[in-house]
């Protein structure tokens, strides 16, 4: 393994290592805007120049290899010379209005240009125009002025997605990037070419102007869009409510997790957040009975639903859990079974139409945490459930949030079954057609406004943190489930998601060993489960032409 | 203390002489100078509102929102005003321009000047120069705190002060002002 010096510290890194990784592992950051772990190396910005010692003129630092007994220097005065000049090219023709630019605040021109340039522009000519504001697809919003050709969103639609969309058009300072004749950008990945662009010149059309990113506060989640469980940030706006109409959640990025998504995220998950902060969410416990419906405190719906469980025999009770729900609601809910000895669980409803996955990240199974649903021991017989409820023999259905009505399942059916049954109740985010007839509504906090984890179809159990503090009165599952099983005459775990899973890796065996501490941000597999890493991406798969 | 003045009656009149002799001094004054002695000048009092004192040209009065050629606000809603605010009273919310080039515009631009602290920070974060503190307007007030909230319509149609620093509009009356 070649051995090197950087600034004075020396390093070992393996063969290959190029110098901008090698000096980001002593802590040295090399200024860059083409170079991207993920894709292949374009040196086009010029702007990761390095002094090597024995070598005439400073080199790109992202296409040098690291070689044994090389002495680089990333700091001397020939270099910030080389960078100062190098930024100045690339704003000969960028345009100079950060405060419109959707990207300012995180923008790595400015980044740069406070660090590296702060030079006087010398450019006197008129600079050259080019579209502004025009759509590539439904999602990406392309401006060519502020483009800096990194072309890294280029090499992305090549190398990652294999569809080949984008190009750079036109010679010299009247390069741009563009569609080619009759593309557009649609695939399922197109989201990503806005985090990978440095500057402004990609914006989401779903985030543009809706909230200046210094406004936004993240925290470290994870995916509900499918099985996968992709590592994201959440952004959220919380002090400027008039933003965005009032949406805290503004949205979802990409965290780079090695396992499972590497750098990206689908189309799919990207957009999967309207529900947080949609008009249907359910904020209040509600008591619908003869008299009419009542919005009422909790003290009172936890007694109610307590006593509407004590009041049927254990066989008459049905529970629909969810895989939408964390492993700490699933444990919490299984207290309650138990408090009761209700054996009536299940959680597969099929849905209306099978999800399409594809070939990348995206897994057919929508749902977060099928697997912890499986493992906790909530897997039942979902049709023999519902045929129980049907022939009478059900007095009371427990819904997580699954809306019945719009499942696989016939609407008859399920109608016929809600029908029968003589106490419906509902827990779940958002107002569906169950909780439009059920008896007793529980809301629950979204996943964005709590903590604690899923287990993806891997079985690797990863951590999600709140954001966001829960809409109205909504409580996390956890604790509502708590609370009931305190009714019950049971003791619930705690006051806290963490609590959960102490227990549940406790009694669980299958969550063996694990704490959130040992989870941290990357996640960590159950006890003989084994992971195949983060898919290749079907670009880089070698194509078999016949 | 003496009894005759435990009644005050002396400091009564005392009182009255004193403002009696300003009052008829100043009357004297006054006929004097109308009747042409010009030296003489007695104590004077604004007729305000339809006197003024001269404003400070640096004083900073009631908002305004620049207008471009075509009258629409000069407003790109960067939110650069709205992000130094330390009194938190400017509400933007920005929509697309059917003009690429100008990108960005105000769909709504509130001020809450019931809140507003008058630092003038806005004026100087603006990079387009589309507000202004310059109206010569120091007169609003409101029954309700609602009326306090100036909209974008209200804004862009106020007009600079004159050069003596009286307002050249009228004191905006806010649509949802209840009286």
């Amino acid at each position: 393994m070649p051995k090197l010096t950087i600034d004075g510290k020396e390093i070992e890194v393996e063969a290959g290592t190029n110098l901008i990784e090698a000096a980001r592992r002593l802590g040295i950051e090399v200024p860059h805007y083409c170079y991207h772990p993920g894709l292949s190396i374009a040196g086009q910005c010029r702007l990761c120049m390095v002094d090597i010692e024995k070598t005439p003129r400073p080199s790109i630092a992202c296409n040098t290899q690291a070689a044994d007994g090389m002495v680089v220097h990333t700091d001397t005065e020939r270099v910030r010379d080389t960078r100062r000049s190098i930024m100045e090219f690339h704003l000969i023709n960028h345009p100079l209005d950060c405060p419109v630019c959707d990207q300012a605040g995180e923008c790595w021109l400015q980044i740069y240009y406070m660090k590296h340039g702060l030079y006087d522009p010398r450019m006197t000519d008129e600079k050259v125009h080019k579209p502004k504001a025009v759509p590539l697809g439904p999602h990406v919003m392309l401006d060519a002025e502020r483009c800096i050709l990194c072309s890294r969103c280029v090499r992305f639609c090549d190398e990652i997605t294999g569809t080949g969309e984008l190009g750079i058009f036109h010679r010299g300072d009247h390069s741009e990037i563009g569609l080619f004749p009759g593309r557009d950008l649609v695939n399922n990945y197109s989201g990503n070419v806005v985090d990978i662009c440095p500057v402004g010149a990609l914006t989401d059309r779903d985030f543009r102007f809706q909230v200046r990113v210094w406004y936004l506060d993240a925290a470290r989640s994870i995916c509900t869009g499918c099985a996968r469980g992709c590592n994201i940030d959440v952004h959220v706006n919380r002090r400027r409510p008039h933003h965005a109409e009032g949406k805290r959640v503004a949205r979802l990025k990409p965290r780079f997790n090695a396992d499972v998504n590497a750098w990206w995220l689908c189309d799919v998950g990207r957009y999967h957040y309207d529900f947080v902060d949609a008009p249907t969410r359910l904020t209040a416990p509600v008591r619908r009975n003869n008299a009419g419906t009542a919005e009422i405190a909790w003290d009172e719906a936890v007694s109610g639903v307590a006593e509407a469980l004590r009041r049927y025999s254990p066989d008459q009770v049905g529970v629909l859990a969810s895989p939408r729900m964390a492993n700490e609601d699933l444990l919490a809910l299984r207290r309650v079974l138990e408090a009761r000895a209700m054996r009536q669980v299940a959680y597969d409803v099929p849905p209306p139409a099978l999800a399409e996955g594809d070939d990348f990240l995206l897994r057919s199974d929508r749902a977060p945490n099928r697997r912890g649903a499986e493992l906790i021991g909530l897997g039942g017989d979902t049709g023999g459930l519902m045929a129980s409820a049907r022939a009478g023999r059900l007095k009371c259905l427990w819904v997580f949030h699954h809306d019945l009505l719009a499942s696989g399942w016939p609407a008859a059916d399920v109608r016929q079954a809600l029908d029968r049954v003589e106490t419906l109740i509902f827990t779940g985010t958002n107002a569906n057609a169950i909780s439009e007839r059920a008896q007793w509504v529980l809301p629950a906090a979204a996943w964005v406004e709590r903590e604690g984890t899923f287990t993806n179809f891997e079985g690797r159990v990863q951590r999600f943190r709140s954001a966001v503090e829960p809409l109205g009165q909504a409580l996390p599952e956890w604790d509502l489930l708590g609370r009931i099983v305190a009714a019950l005459g049971g003791t619930p775990a705690g006051g806290r998601a963490e609590l959960w899973f102490r227990e549940l890796v406790r009694t669980v065996p299958a969550f063996a060993g694990l704490s959130y501490q040992a989870i941290g941000d990357h996640g960590q597999l159950i006890p003989g489960a084994t992971s195949a890493g983060a898919p290749t991406p079907p670009g880089r798969r070698v194509k078999v032409h016949g | 203390m003496r009894l005759g003045r435990r009644f005050y009656l002396s400091e009564v009149v005392e009182g009255v002489v004193l403002t009696a002799g300003h009052f008829f001094r100043n009357m004297g004054k006054h006929i004097a100078h109308a009747l042409g002695r010009k030296s003489a000048r007695g104590a004077v009092t604004i007729q305000y509102p339809e006197e003024r004192r001269p404003y400070s040209p640096r004083l900073r009065s009631l908002h305004r929102l620049v207008r471009r050629e075509d009258g629409s606000p000069r407003c790109v809603a960067c939110m650069m005003c709205e992000t130094v605010c330390p009194a938190r009273c400017i509400y933007i919310v920005a929509t697309e321009h059917p003009n690429p080039e100008i990108e960005k515009m105000p769909e709504r631009f509130d001020i809450d000047l019931g809140k507003c602290v008058f630092c003038g920070y806005c004026v100087e974060a603006c990079p387009e120069d589309a507000i202004r503190m310059d109206t010569g307007i120091l007169e609003f007030s409101s029954y309700s705190r609602r009326g306090m909230i100036y909209t974008k319509e209200t804004l862009l149609a106020l007009e600079p002060a004159a050069k003596d620093g009286r307002p050249t509009s009228p004191v905006p009356i806010p649509a949802t002002r209840t009286v």
